[in-house]
């Protein structure tokens, strides 16, 4: 096991797959020389030239499209959108073509492009680049989400999206890219559909996916303190997904906190709250609890940025008032 | 004006006053009629027929509620229609948009699973699951009818793209109307189709309406080749109610992508006879306009041609519009006697993979 970065996992993946197959290409705004807004890209464009990874103008929609075009035709284009905030532009493109056009066509041609691109909150960026849209994609059928929160996952899993016939989206988090941590020497995939048990416990179920993982972990790990046990569920994948390894862990803690950085209201931690009730009802001690960003245009100063996220804290309060009284201090 | 890098040709007699005017002008290619292309000649005029008496048909099927959804017709433009198709190559890609039977007719697709589309059947190109804007069919490289105005832009500029990436000679080749032209995708498109000099045609079918609003309306250039000087594109305007202006415009362009790698937006100035869709009855033009139009007729103005020179006569011109009249009836029984789509097909091909990954996807 080598210890490196969400950022050169990503980059690993990238490589080795064009290496693989001559028919994956990149392309995106300022992803060659440049190596990428976030230098996920750095060093392709030597390696590969300009054919292969392929600069574009600030065209999102032509972008996405042009990705969805040369996938209909046989090529394995990697987009890349600077960041989630300006795929709005091309939501067009992606719900409309990539979704829709195994199905409408009657499954004559698979779409196998992959959309990569950072979402997130917490640098200060402000209203319009603090966003989380990860919902709004895995609401449609016939696309792929998936929401890598380790080193490890961010590179099986591109590797997975890569190899996939069909459009995924997938989404990483502006503050995973220098998070760190073991990812194998050989050559594996991480299949989408399935969650993971990031870590195990008794007493509460805490759900999240991408950067909030990293979050439950550290609520997780105060709880630990006060000798609350927390079984901590990565989901990994929101279309496909995987709704029974945290059913499964619910019925065993008999209560869950889902935690999202998207807004709390029609978010991606409604829809697991409400099949998380459908799944094991019978089993639930306590209504299932959401701990979200709050609902409003993220704002630049910083202590109101840092009261509007979601914090390792709340998810411990949150916690603590749902829990029996003997676990209250 | 000159419009660099690729020298543009601009049909001089079609003037912008005059296209929209719709007066006749004298045919280019002319010269075109000769004998030796007798058999390809009367190809194009039978299939501009087939265009006019399937839609004609499919109209029918409408209003008997065989054909549910939106519907909208290629009567008027089957020159346009003919004409582009007619000087692509087999291994050559089109993206369509939603006014599209006639482009996947021409294209060889056949009639009947067009009609069975239309009818949301499952013998239909598209299996029941498109309808009238979203005929598909991989064999014929005819990929797809597209029901959002520009949308598909971007896809035939990414097509384009793995031409040239894949070493291979085939060309792509985007429809879409004067409308689209309004729109951000259109000029996503243009730019980097030019930049990265993929081998595109951009047809714009300039039917001189967006739904119910003149070009006019819509834009300060009416002209809407002029709109590629701003990518510094090759562009040309043509006469869209004549096939063999439209061939050999459409010719130049294919020429220009297969062998310079270069695109072209060329624009076919053109009428629709019916509303924008089956529930327009296009209450935007005065009678005199459409009935303006219908004198200019693409396949009576052809049909004379053809007569003219000789490649055709009376007798030979019942023979095609009875065996296109046997062909559409045809298609019509097909489509009719086919089943529809099992229930239990309903939630197919949503994802392209196998059995066992559906069981991870689920609905």
């Amino acid at each position: 096991m080598a210890k490196i970065t969400y950022r050169e996992a990503l980059r690993q993946a990238l490589r080795e797959e064009m290496q693989r197959d001559p028919s994956v290409f990149l392309l995106g705004e300022d992803i060659a020389q440049f190596g990428g807004a976030y230098k996920v890209t750095q060093g392709l464009y030597d390696e590969f030239g300009p054919e292969r990874v392929k600069d574009t103008p600030i065209s999102e929609e032509a972008i996405v499209g042009a990705g969805i075009g040369a996938a209909m035709v046989g090529l394995r284009p990697v987009a890349e959108i600077m960041t989630i905030n300006f795929i709005l532009v091309a939501i067009d493109q992606i719900i409309n073509n990539a979704a829709k056009i195994s199905y409408m066509f009657g499954g004559q041609v698979c779409v196998p492009v992959v959309i990569r691109t950072p979402q997130g909150a917490g640098h200060q960026l402000g209203a319009q680049h603090s966003q989380n849209f990860d919902v709004y994609f895995a609401y449609v059928p016939g696309l792929k989400v998936v929401c890598p929160a380790t080193p490890a996952d961010a590179k099986g899993m591109l590797k997975t999206a890569i190899r996939d016939n069909n459009p995924v989206l997938f989404i990483e988090n502006l503050a995973l890219y220098n998070t760190v941590g073991e990812v194998p020497e050989e050559e594996y995939l991480v299949p989408f559909g399935k969650a993971r048990i990031a870590r195990e416990g008794r007493d509460i179920t805490i759900v999240a996916h991408s950067r909030m993982v990293l979050t439950a972990m550290e609520a997780a790990d105060k709880l630990a303190k006060e000798g609350i046990e927390a079984e901590v569920v990565d989901l990994r994948t929101l279309r496909p997904l995987d709704i029974q390894t945290p059913a499964e862990s619910v019925r065993k803690t008999t209560r869950a906190i889902v935690v999202g950085e998207d807004w709390r209201s029609y978010g991606v931690s409604a829809e697991i709250a409400a099949t998380l009730q459908e799944e094991a009802f019978d089993y639930l001690d306590a209504p299932i609890a959401r701990v979200n960003t709050a609902g409003i245009p993220m704002p630049y100063s910083k202590p109101l940025e840092s009261a509007a996220l979601p914090h390792a804290d709340k998810i411990v309060a949150t916690a603590k008032a749902m829990l029996p009284r003997r676990f209250r201090k | 004006m000159v419009m660099k890098p690729a020298e543009p040709r601009r049909a001089p007699e079609l003037s912008a006053e005059s296209a929209v005017g719709g007066s006749a002008q004298s045919p280019p290619g002319a010269g075109f009629l000769t004998p030796d292309r007798q058999a390809q000649l009367l190809h194009w005029y039978e299939q501009m027929v087939l265009i006019r008496q399937f839609e004609e048909a499919a109209a029918e099927m409408y209003t008997r509620a065989k054909i549910g959804g939106y519907l909208h017709l290629n009567i008027g433009e089957e020159a346009t229609v003919v004409g582009s198709m007619g000087a692509l190559a087999p291994q050559d890609y089109v993206f369509s948009n939603y006014r599209e039977h006639g482009h996947a007719i021409v294209r060889g697709v056949s009639p009947r699973a067009v009609m069975a589309e239309l009818f949301g059947k499952a013998t239909g190109t598209s299996k029941g699951r498109g309808g009238s804007m979203h005929i598909f069919d991989v064999e014929k490289r005819f990929l797809g009818g597209y029901g959002i105005v520009g949308g598909a832009l971007p896809l035939a500029v990414g097509a384009g793209f793995a031409m040239t990436y894949q070493s291979s000679d085939a060309i792509v080749m985007s429809v879409f109307g004067d409308g689209s032209t309004n729109i951000g995708a259109f000029h996503e498109s243009l730019n980097m189709a030019e930049l990265w000099k993929t081998p595109v045609v951009f047809l714009c079918v300039n039917n001189l309406y967006a739904m119910g609003k003149s070009v006019a309306e819509e834009t300060p250039v009416t002209e809407i080749w002029r709109k590629a000087c701003a990518y510094d594109m090759a562009a040309e305007r043509v006469d869209g109610m004549d096939l063999l202006a439209v061939y050999e415009a459409t010719t130049r362009a294919a020429d220009r992508a297969r062998q310079d790698r270069r695109p072209t937006l060329l624009e076919a100035v053109t009428y629709r006879y019916r509303g924008h869709s089956m529930a327009d009855a296009g209450t935007y033009r005065t009678a005199e306009e459409v009935e303006h139009w219908r004198r200019r007729d693409p396949i009576v103005t052809f049909r004379g041609k053809l007569i003219s020179v000789g490649l055709i006569d009376e007798a030979g011109v019942d023979e095609i519009d009875k065996r296109v009249e046997e062909i559409v009836t045809d298609a019509v029984e097909f489509a009719d006697q086919s089943p529809f789509p099992d229930l239990s097909t309903l939630y197919d091909f949503i994802y392209c993979e196998s059995a066992e990954e559906r069981e991870v996807t689920g609905g």
